[in-house]
């Protein structure tokens, strides 16, 4: 247990090391280009080269790899030039108003997707079972802005119960609350299908199993078979899904965040890389990694912890 | 020898009619055929089907403020009325059905072959070139796909071909994955076996005896990704990083025409409707495809 986990943040801070050093490559190898893109087109020759001279860019790279990533452990995560303020001053406001929404969705998607897809997965080919999975495949099938389209069109525009733009800024006259439904709405449509079909797999799985059968045949009732052996099984494989939700929660929200001008992380992360703030980026591409191998890590001792065989080999 | 092997290797093709018919047998499949050839059949007969030229504008259609009154909705010279530039919207979307049908098959295909190759050699020759191919992998798979889809098309620049560079190298290791866990099973059945008795090359053993039984798995989830390629592009497009203007691409309409949701929504909401049912189209036949594969 206890070499797992050693093993799991030993592998963790590798993986951040070689994509702060991926990131480092993409973004500052060549020093030049760093100035270039402060001072932007119109700069002469000069004025690069002296502001790469004047920010230590002439130095050698990997002088200046170890200075950078000392910055970031020391939480220093540099200057944005498109934000126009330093980075830490930005970058966690717009994670808590990303983690607002996930966890809204995650709220609803869970309990959802686990009632669906048992629904859907103990009677395996039902009436029931049909239809919860094509419901599910259509919705995962709707892409993020066609859904927003859609729902937009309904709700704020022939219904007028929600505003379309979620700024959290109350000059709208719409509260908070109300602006918050539409992207939430948007998240969880685009997103329990796909958990509802893996909870709906992993119960089909279950159900086969020759315990259920002797269950069922020593004449338990087929709700109590189904709560009491089935579910608790299909959690199992359903945990590491669920967890990985957040990743794209949090990393994937980006075209949520586009469609109702939500001040979160991934417009923030598209905002700076449109317009090369490769500060905003760096820190905002390596926090986005560092939660989704952090999750990834979180389901696998989920999945031991729950799982006696593997946790007692 | 050579017989025995030939009786013991699972034979490859030579099923296909069968599959067809059995996924005649499945109404959810065939909705799926039925959407996806619709867009197939749109997309080869574009320039005959589509009334008007895709980037040509009629001025007097745009409201503006010489006359607001002008009106950009459906009427019975434009079916489905026109863009905020004044441009046939029937035409942009039968002509953006090409794009997406030349540009999403194309990526998928050759995130494939990348996938396939690396996935065979790493569970083939095991050691170092596996742990290279995983670890490499592992990173990319690290990264939310979005985020690796922003950060490549900024830094490549917008284009159908960077488009598609994009999607080899975020698609291509979860397809490694796939093809390596069916490579190390196989490997250690019989035919593979009496293949290297019979002295062929690893190359041919990969290629024409292992390749052809990750099959199964693998067709339906080329399916499935063929709609999520189509997504990754329409979303590319709807946030600016996808084929530079003016090619008619159905995210970057609706990216242009979201502004004006609240004056003219059927400007977004005829490309979302375009763009949905293709994806569920190939959705469905995925899963009509899953369904046969259950069955035999």
């Amino acid at each position: 247990m206890l070499a797992f986990l050693v093993r799991r943040i030993v592998a963790l801070i590798v993986t951040m090391l070689v994509v702060s050093m991926l990131i480092f490559a993409a973004f500052e190898w060549t020093p030049g280009q760093v100035a270039r893109k402060v001072l932007g087109p119109f700069a002469t020759q000069e004025q690069v080269d002296l502001l790469t001279e004047q920010m230590g860019l002439n130095r050698p790279a990997p002088v200046r790899y170890v200075e950078w990533v000392g910055g970031l452990v020391k939480g220093d995560l540099g200057y944005s030039s498109y934000y126009k303020t330093d980075v830490e001053n930005i970058i966690w406001d717009r994670l808590g108003n990303t983690l607002i929404i996930a966890s809204i969705a995650f709220a609803i998607i869970v309990p959802c997707s686990i009632l669906f897809g048992v629904l859907a997965g103990m009677r395996e080919g039902s009436k029931l079972d049909r239809s919860i999975s094509i419901g599910a495949i259509v919705t995962t099938s709707v892409p993020e802005f066609a859904s927003g389209v859609f729902l937009s069109t309904i709700f704020v525009l022939y219904l007028g119960w929600f505003p379309g733009v979620s700024s959290l800024e109350r000059d709208g006259g719409w509260s908070i609350g109300s602006q918050l439904v539409m992207p939430v709405a948007v998240m969880v449509l685009f997103d329990l299908g796909y958990v509802v079909r893996m909870i709906r797999a992993a119960m089909v799985e279950v159900m086969m199993k020759p315990y259920v059968r002797t269950a069922i045949l020593k004449g338990m009732g087929f709700r109590q078979v189904v709560i009491k052996h089935a579910l608790r099984n299909a959690m199992i494989v359903s945990l590491t899904v669920i967890l990985l939700q957040v990743n794209y929660l949090i990393g994937g929200v980006v075209v949520v965040e586009t469609i109702f001008a939500y001040p979160g992380f991934g417009r923030m992360m598209l905002e700076s890389a449109l317009s090369q703030d490769v500060a905003t980026v760096e820190a905002a591409t390596l926090v986005i990694v560092f939660i989704t191998v952090l999750t990834q890590t979180l389901g696998d001792l989920g999945y031991m912890l729950l799982n006696p065989r593997i946790r007692f080999a | 020898m050579a017989q025995v092997a030939q009786a013991i290797k699972p034979r490859a093709g030579g099923q296909i009619w069968k599959r067809v018919k059995l996924l005649t047998e499945s109404p959810v499949g065939m909705v799926g055929v039925f959407l996806v050839l619709f867009w197939v059949v749109v997309a080869i007969l574009a320039p005959w089907l589509a009334p008007y030229d895709p980037n040509a504008n009629d001025p007097s259609t745009v409201p503006d403020h010489i006359d607001p009154m002008m009106d950009p909705t459906p009427n019975s010279v434009y079916l489905l009325g026109t863009d905020n530039q004044g441009r046939d919207l029937l035409s942009r979307i039968i002509w953006g059905s090409r794009t997406v049908l030349i540009v999403a098959p194309t990526a998928t295909l050759c995130a494939y072959a990348v996938g396939c190759l690396l996935g065979l050699l790493a569970g083939y020759y095991r050691g170092w070139v596996d742990t290279l191919i995983s670890r490499f992998s592992d990173i990319v798979l690290s990264f939310p796909a979005i985020v690796l889809y922003i950060l490549i098309i900024t830094r490549l620049g917008p284009s159908a071909l960077n488009v598609i560079v994009a999607v080899i190298f975020i698609a291509s290791p979860q397809i490694v994955r796939i093809v390596r866990g069916i490579t190390m099973e196989q490997r250690e059945l019989d035919y593979v076996t009496a293949a290297k008795m019979r002295g062929e090359s690893s190359l041919y053993i990969m290629m024409v005896e292992i390749l052809p039984n990750t099959r199964g798995p693998l067709i339906v989830d080329a399916c499935l990704r063929m709609g999520y390629t189509t997504i990754q592009i329409g979303v590319l497009g709807f946030l600016g990083l996808g084929l530079p203007p003016p090619a008619p691409d159905w995210g970057g309409m609706i990216k242009d025409a979201y502004a004006m949701m609240s004056t003219a929504p059927h400007m977004s909401l005829f490309p979302a409707i375009a763009i949905s049912s293709l994806v569920v189209g190939f959705s469905l036949l995925a899963d009509g495809l899953r369904e046969i594969s259950l069955r035999d």
